[in-house]
């Protein structure tokens, strides 16, 4: 089997093995109800490092709008659902949530498209702050917007519900800052993992095609890149626009995990795209599997500090997350860590030794 | 380097999992939540004790709300506990923090049903309340919002409010401003990205319809724009706005008070409850909020007794002056322990037992609690009770 | 005459962007990092400032004063302990994932200590507003201050900069760390250096931020924090008056939108607008342009 191939495989396998091990403790009744309710944050948040990391880790350009496209994925399913919810009450869930997740993907997508044309011309920090803007500007427009549907068909607005001139204020489906609410409940722990193995399969297969190759020999040298004739500004876009595209099914996951959405700095600001984008500088850049590890890792984490620390668990998080950082990135420590490694190599060899001589 | 990075790997995944198997105990023992350990409440055995779980922002930036509910509950709390309790049994409090996000308030609240909570207090604020009614209405668990405002916070049968809902305070509002004659040219300043403050602008705009004043200027800022009035207010002063309604937060409006009299503009100022608490900003010249009305159920300085205690007790507690929140929560307890009274309610009833019992009777008692009187409930969760209109005069509140 | 109006509210806020800006701006010039702590620095300023006026009830000079020593101090640790072991990670977002934990860091320790209450903060200013036309248009001595404060920083730091020979030091730690070494000067010293005067400067802004708009929360410093990094770039990051440029320009068009477009849209149009700009211009209006090489 050749490496790359085993390496994704195990990357796969250990999600569908902890999703056996969860499976098992929730049909035995040992999960406690904070981390059943996790569960789909987890996926939420592991597809979203998984998306990143594709524009981060194997496009090389830093993005710090990642939660724009989860909220363009969130917002347009959650419509969607909510309107079939309303008006075609017979459909099935699955079909309706299958249908949510491939609208919420290819309209993220079509954004990342939209917005990767002009920024892909930019480098490096700039890059970075244009796509902050860009999501900053999804999230300030979708707060404002004011959409509405009843018998005398659509009304729409971008000043505040009254404008809408509904009778019935029922009918009003997205409402400014208040959002969607009633967004029907179809996220599930299986239906997460079946979208973070579909994510992951996308993923590792991209970054193992030709495709995959160019887009990183993009990354390593643009200008070497380009004068072997690979088309620079094509593949640079399909990364991001996949990258987008994946970011939305997160945003699909997320809304249909809550009956109440709203795009308030804490979920779809540049501080989630920081939080996203941390998962994967933790996981390691590239590492597909790393990004999983980190998202769910860092997801838990506060949450497991509640118990121990309800006080300061914010406190705490961000020493940790510092520490984390200093452990995994500070060269002086990779080479603490070597040397560490080393000696514990050498007198796991020397015991091997004597017992060899007995 | 790389067996390293495996090792590591190795170890992050088996402690993840030990991590899932130690939380996946479902008896897992009472973690001393802050709260609890602020009380020294003991060690209790479940089925001995009420469990109250309590949802709020105690991080972020919406940490005063939460924080005031949490303080305040608790002290109501630990006042009943000296006071022997609600039916010869103790009440816990275990308040976690959601960090006003709907999803981690889902994970507050998994967290104090995992700590065997029987009933709810929050969310604080609407969103996250909207996002934890949904689940305590799945587990038929009774929750009572002390200050989620947003009539969405009590859809279910099982979820009451403490405070006004958002249309409930912008009618009043205008018929209060047009009653009384207050004047004839409104300007309202609001936060479109708020969820109470855009209901509580909406429900004012068709309150006013009749009334014998005008809306000359409706004025919007959003959370991320909210240092920056001048704008808002030169477009009031120039629209002749003789009186300017803020149905926003005292932090904005202190900002506000502060900026219009640097602009030398001098309207009056008609308020919400949510402007209650701007003479306890720390530091703040109680002059500029001179002559402002609010219409609340609340107000630290009132003459009335019960307010008068629990303001007293508060601030001897926690060294701050309370805020119609705190106030909430504090009325959110009692009011709890109230319906679990009128139910002959034991700990050892069942979640959805306790739920249906409490829903039952919520409809029938009548409160007198700090944050109104005779506080009644509707089968929606909508509380009835008298508003107040009060007026700062020499810096302290004055029913008018 | 409300366009006149706008347009002082607009720089008056643009000033205060500007001032937050100088010190952005700097930090990245010469460190090469994001420092997204930056802005809780200054409501470290802000709370240190408050504490020794408000609740010690010292002078407001002597409050100025303490609170540039203590971000300076603390902007040194930080950089000591979270940034330069970093320095030499091999991918730059390493530091900058760091400087994100230094700000939840700065946040939560300033929640635990004041508490979440809002505090209003008693302006340093003690200047009587300027009133034109009849008192139609009215200058706050707060926006007099900030913007002279502004203007003297900036035009110091330009000298300080190109006239002194740690300020050349600092230049050439910025083209080429290496070379700069090789050269004798001491790297981390300048570096060091570079976070003392970023965050001296975080400390007036702080105090002015908070005179301006006196309301003082543990996160206070965040959201101007990243409106200034938008001036930065704005402007042309690492370039000193390009973020005094970018910082009014800032200021006067969120102003402006917020007058005759949507005061809710404030924000997208600012963030439109430099989208515009860079991409009209890709290193800001008075960033240098770099050649890439092979």
């Amino acid at each position: 089997m050749k490496k790359t191939v085993r390496s994704n495989l195990i990357t796969i396998g250990i999600v569908v093995i902890a999703y056996i091990i969860v499976q098992i403790l929730i049909s035995t009744g040992n999960i406690s109800s904070l981390m059943k309710g996790l569960l789909v944050p987890m996926c939420v948040y592991a597809i979203a490092a998984v998306s990143l990391n594709l524009t981060v880790g194997i496009l090389g350009e830093l993005s710090l709008g990642h939660a724009g496209f989860m909220c363009v994925g969130a917002f347009s399913s959650a419509f969607f659902s909510k309107c079939m919810k309303m008006f075609v009450p017979g459909m099935p869930a699955g079909v309706r949530f299958l249908i949510a997740i491939l609208i919420g993907a290819a309209l993220a997508g079509l954004f990342g498209l939209l917005i990767g044309i002009p920024v892909l011309r930019l480098k490096g920090d700039y890059l970075a702050i244009v796509t902050l803007a860009f999501g900053e500007i999804i999230k300030n427009i979708v707060n404002i917007l004011y959409l509405g549907i009843d018998e005398n068909g659509v009304h729409f607005s971008m000043k505040n519900s009254l404008d809408l001139n509904m009778e019935n204020s029922d009918n009003i489906i997205i409402n400014g800052a208040q959002g969607i609410t009633g967004t029907p409940n179809d996220s599930n722990f299986t239906v997460g993992i079946i979208l973070l193995v579909v994510t992951l399969l996308i993923v590792l297969n991209l970054i193992h095609s030709r495709d995959g190759r160019a887009i990183m020999a993009i990354r390593d040298n643009t200008i070497a890149a380009e004068s072997v004739g690979i088309p620079v500004t094509k593949y640079k876009l399909m990364a991001f626009s996949i990258s987008a595209a994946l970011a939305g099914v997160a945003g699909v996951l997320y809304a249909h995990n809550l009956s109440t959405l709203t795009a308030l700095p804490k979920n779809f600001g540049y501080n989630q795209s920081i939080m996203i984008l941390v998962f994967v500088v933790l996981g390691g850049m590239g590492n597909i599997r790393g990004s999983v590890i980190a998202a769910v890792v860092l997801t838990l984490l506060p949450e497991l500090l509640r118990g121990v620390v309800s006080d300061s668990r914010m406190l705490i998080y961000a020493i940790v997350l510092i520490v984390i950082m200093l452990f995994n990135w500070a060269p002086a420590c990779l080479e603490w860590r070597e040397k560490v490694a080393a000696s514990v190599k050498t007198k796991l060899g020397k015991k091997n030794v004597s017992k060899e001589v007995q | 380097m790389k067996k390293f990075k495996k090792l590591v790997s190795v170890a992050v995944a088996s402690a993840m999992v030990m991590a899932m198997a130690g939380c996946g105990a479902t008896e897992a023992p009472a973690e001393s939540s802050s709260a609890a350990a602020d009380s020294g409440a003991a060690e209790v055995v479940s089925g001995e004790v009420f469990k109250i779980g309590g949802i709020g922002p105690i991080t972020g930036g919406a940490a005063i709300y939460g924080t005031n509910v949490m303080n305040a509950a608790q002290m109501a709390v630990d006042e009943i506990n000296a006071a022997g309790g609600v039916n010869g049994y103790q009440l816990a409090l275990n308040f976690q923090d959601d960090e006003h996000d709907a999803e981690k308030a889902i994970n507050a609240y998994n967290t104090v049903k995992d700590w065997g909570a029987q009933m709810i207090i929050g969310a604080v604020t609407s969103t996250p309340c909207i996002a934890v009614g949904e689940k305590t209405h799945e587990d038929n668990m009774f929750q009572i919002t002390p200050s989620g405002s947003a009539v969405k916070c009590a859809q279910y049968d099982n979820a009451f409010q403490v405070c006004f809902s958002d249309p409930n305070q912008g009618a009043a509002s205008a018929q209060y401003i047009g009653e009384n004659n207050l004047a004839t040219k409104v300007a309202v300043i609001y936060d479109s990205s708020d969820v109470y403050s855009s209901g509580i602008y909406e429900s004012f705009v068709k309150g006013a319809e009749g009334q014998s004043f005008e809306i000359v200027a409706a004025e919007a800022f959003t959370a991320d724009n909210k240092t920056d009035f001048s704008v808002q207010l030169q477009k009031a002063k120039e629209a002749g706005a003789d009186l300017v309604f803020l149905p926003i937060y005292y932090q904005e409006s202190a900002l506000i008070l502060t900026q219009a009299n640097g602009m030398g503009y001098a309207p009056k100022w008609f308020s919400c409850d949510g402007m209650d608490g701007i003479l306890g900003v720390e530091n703040f010249d109680t002059a500029l909020a001179e002559g402002v009305m609010l219409l609340t159920p609340f107000a630290a300085d009132s003459e009335d007794q019960a307010s008068k205690d629990f303001t007293a007790a508060y601030e001897a507690k926690y060294g701050e002056t309370p805020n119609q929140f705190a106030a909430d929560g504090y009325d959110a307890v009692y009011i709890i322990k109230a319906a679990l009274e009128s139910v002959n309610a034991t700990p050892s009833m069942s979640v959805s037992e306790l739920g249906d019992a409490l829903k039952g009777v919520m409809t029938t008692i009548s409160y007198d609690g700090v944050t109104g009187k005779g506080m009644t409930w509707q089968a929606t969760g909508e509380v009835n009770k008298a508003p107040m209109a009060v007026v700062i005069k020499d810096g302290v509140y004055s029913a008018m | 005459m409300s366009f006149i109006t706008y347009l002082i509210n607009g720089i008056s806020l643009g000033s205060v962007y500007a001032l937050i800006a100088l010190g952005y701006t700097m930090v990245y010039g010469i460190a090469k990092m994001l420092n997204f702590a930056h802005g809780d620095v200054i409501m470290v300023g802000g709370f240190t400032c408050y504490t020794i006026c408000s609740t010690m009830g010292m002078h407001p000079l002597l409050g100025i004063l303490v609170s540039v020593v203590v971000c300076t101090v603390l902007g040194i640790t930080i950089e000591k302990i979270a940034y330069k072991p970093l320095r030499k990670a091999s991918s730059p977002l390493a530091v900058l994932i760091t400087a994100i934990g230094v700000s939840y860091f700065l946040q939560n320790i300033a929640l635990l200590i004041f508490g979440a209450n809002a505090k209003s903060f008693t302006s340093v200013v003690d200047m009587e507003a300027v009133k034109l036309a009849d008192g139609e248009i009215v200058i706050s001595g707060v926006t007099i201050v900030t913007i002279v404060s502004c203007i003297v920083i900036m035009i110091a730091l330009m000298l300080f900069i190109n006239k002194t020979k740690m300020g050349q030091a600092m230049l050439a730690v910025s083209e080429d760390k290496g070379a700069a070494q090789l050269m004798g000067i001491n790297v981390n010293g300048t570096i060091s250096l570079t976070f003392a005067i970023g965050s001296a400067l975080a400390a007036i802004a702080g105090v002015l931020l908070c005179s301006a708009y006196p309301s003082l929360t543990p996160y206070t410093g965040s959201m101007p924090g990243i409106k200034a990094f938008v001036a930065a770039v704005f402007g042309g990051i690492g370039s000193i008056p390009g973020a005094f440029i970018g910082g009014i320009l800032l200021g006067v068009i969120q102003i402006f939108s917020q007058a005759y477009i949507n005061s809710q849209m404030a924000d997208a149009i600012v963030f439109a607008v430099l989208i515009v700009v860079l991409l009209v211009k890709p290193t800001g209006l008075l960033g240098k342009n770099i050649q890439e090489k092979v």
